[in-house]
């Protein structure tokens, strides 16, 4: 049978506040335990929360980035459970009246082919602290300091049809908050968790099987994985004459697996209900204008005029713009350098190709944009070749100094005097008279021995085109 | 509307209160008799009511992103029954 799969996810973005969202307490990530958690954050017997006004600000500017529909009016729900990292025995959510409702996004594929992803909701909601399962003498440890810390939810409706869109749409909702300045994105530390619920129903079915809902992803490459092996799992069960539960599955990345969590008992019966120590938030238009105004240029804008522009192909521009930070630094190499084309090779290229291999973002490049368009800059006006721009790139890296200052010391500055390469070209001509008689025999492959032998005698510093153009004339005597 | 014993236990487990055997017949009958009341007000017909979030016809003032509660763990741990490393001990979570 053919199967079709059919994903949700569901995104917890950690806002990028100072204090939580209900407390005036700190949320910086390493603190030592429970310094960062007040009387709020520890449910003590008396307190109020009061809403921290960056958080709706912030919800606000993504619902106005995705079209959402902006109610004036938002309302929070106690969601109840009894769990001992958040202690008032509730979390503070939101049901019916979420602050940001129906929006939606486009995603892009490899292949070019793009797809609109529904989006049902976000609303505001507090995380809950860190239950640390170590021995403590048959204890569990409870750290508080992220009981509070301003989630966003961000529920996507379950439109996606395979891991790849799942991890496509997960990506783009990951730039799209980074660009926003709304979260940190760091999915290590947990800032950005994605959720999936998955299920498969046979093609051409119009109801959707039952789902199970997989969590504990900390990265895009596990949630295509995580999404894979839940997939094949169901249809080897369904096929084998099973049914899928309707349950929470935890993903282990080390045995590549999803398990059953063993279910907290009647977990799901949340019982929601408004929360009396909160007001109905009002949102009022000229807040959401206000927001409006202030949103910067976001990724679907900026990879247009990176195309329009520079003239780049849709699939670089893509990728320059999938972060803030990189397409801010091509635009600035590009600014000194004034080749598109040329800092698009060089910054996908080698720039990215080192970065990758140590593991380094952007933003900690040891080669400053500037840097690099000032390199490409004598690559422009032929100061030095493609060829030895790599080493003069490698030596800007490795912190030798800028472009020009290497050049110099090095000696690497091209030898375009029509004289010297003459005089070089003679020399290897000298020097190999039997490859030069067979290639006046007609074995004109050769051209490209003579040019190497040229291009090394030079050091590499002989300017191709008029080596080329040179050797010709003189190979044919 | 009137609730089986094992649905008031349930309650009783949701809200992790304890409660004892005999009083269960007891609690059954009074929680019906609020549901009774809460069926009663479904009666009425509140279409074109905006549902009500808050008996106060107020709104939420919100609190600017300024960090104002420091650190004060040793105070606020001087209550738990047991503190290691910083943290709160509990009898064991188990996933």
């Amino acid at each position: 049978m053919q199967w079709e799969t059919v994903i949700g996810l569901e995104i917890h973005a950690q806002l990028a506040t100072k204090t939580k969202i209900f407390s005036g307490a700190a949320t910086a990530y390493g603190a030592e335990p429970n310094t960062q958690a007040c009387a709020v954050d520890l449910g003590l017997p008396g307190v109020l929360p009061v809403l921290n006004k960056e958080t709706v600000r912030m919800a606000v500017k993504f619902g106005v980035a995705i079209g959402a529909q902006l109610d004036s009016r938002s309302v929070f729900a106690r969601k109840n459970y009894f769990y001992p990292d958040l202690p008032k025995g509730y979390q503070i959510s939101q049901m019916d009246l979420p602050i940001v409702g129906v929006g939606e996004l486009q995603i892009e594929m490899e292949d070019g082919e793009s797809k609109t992803i529904g989006i049902t909701r976000a609303h505001l909601e507090e995380d809950a602290g860190k239950s640390l399962h170590d021995d403590f003498h048959g204890q569990s440890g409870i750290d508080l300091n992220r009981a509070g810390t301003p989630l966003l939810e961000i529920v996507s409706e379950p439109d996606l049809r395979s891991a790849k869109e799942a991890v496509v749409y997960a990506k783009k909702i990951h730039s799209l908050v980074r660009y926003l300045e709304i979260c940190d994105g760091n999915m290590q530390e947990g800032s950005f968790r994605c959720d999936a619920n998955v299920s498969v129903r046979p093609v051409g079915q119009k109801e959707y099987g039952t789902r199970a809902e997989v969590k504990n992803v900390n990265s895009f490459r596990f949630l295509e994985r995580a999404i894979n092996f839940e997939v094949e799992r169901q249809i080897d069960l369904i096929e084998s004459g099973g049914t899928v539960a309707q349950e929470t599955r935890l993903y282990d990345a080390n045995k590549n697996e999803t398990r059953s969590m063993r279910s907290k008992e009647e977990a799901n019966d949340y019982r929601y209900f408004p929360d009396p120590d909160l007001l109905p938030v009002v949102i009022e238009a000229s807040f959401i204008e206000a927001v409006r105004a202030d949103l910067p240029e976001l990724p679907d804008e900026k990879k247009a005029r990176f195309i329009e522009e520079f003239s780049l192909s849709a699939y670089d521009a893509g990728v320059l713009t999938a972060s803030r930070e990189l397409a801010a630094y091509y635009e600035e190499v590009n600014a000194v350098c004034g080749e598109p084309k040329l800092a698009v090779n060089w910054v996908m290229g080698d720039l990215s190709g080192l970065l990758n291999k140590e593991g380094k973002e952007i933003g900690e490049s040891p080669v400053s944009a500037q840097r690099l368009g000032g390199m490409l800059q004598r690559i422009v006006d032929k100061t030095i070749s493609g060829k030895i721009a790599k080493e003069v790139f490698e030596a800007i890296w490795n912190g030798e100094g800028s472009a020009d200052e290497i050049i110099a010391k090095k000696g690497l500055k091209q030898i375009t005097d029509s004289g010297a390469i003459e005089g070089i070209i003679d020399e290897v001509i000298a020097n190999n008279p039997n490859q030069l008689a067979q290639y006046r025999d007609g074995k004109e492959k050769l051209m490209g021995f003579f040019v190497g032998q040229v291009m090394k005698a030079s050091k590499g510093k002989a300017n191709p085109g008029q080596v080329n153009q040179l050797l010709k004339s003189k190979l044919k005597g | 509307m009137s609730l089986e014993a094992s649905e008031v236990k349930k309650i009783a487990h949701l809200a992790r209160i304890a409660i004892r055997e005999e009083d269960v017949a007891g609690y059954a009958e009074s929680i019906s008799s609020i549901l009774g009341l809460v069926e009663q007000m479904d009666a009425v017909d509140t279409s074109g009511v905006e549902p009500m979030a808050h008996p106060q016809e107020a709104v939420q003032r919100l609190r600017e992103d300024v960090v104002s509660e420091p650190n004060q763990r040793e105070k606020l741990q001087a209550n738990a029954p047991a503190v290691e490393a910083g943290l709160f001990l509990v009898p064991q979570v188990i996933e």
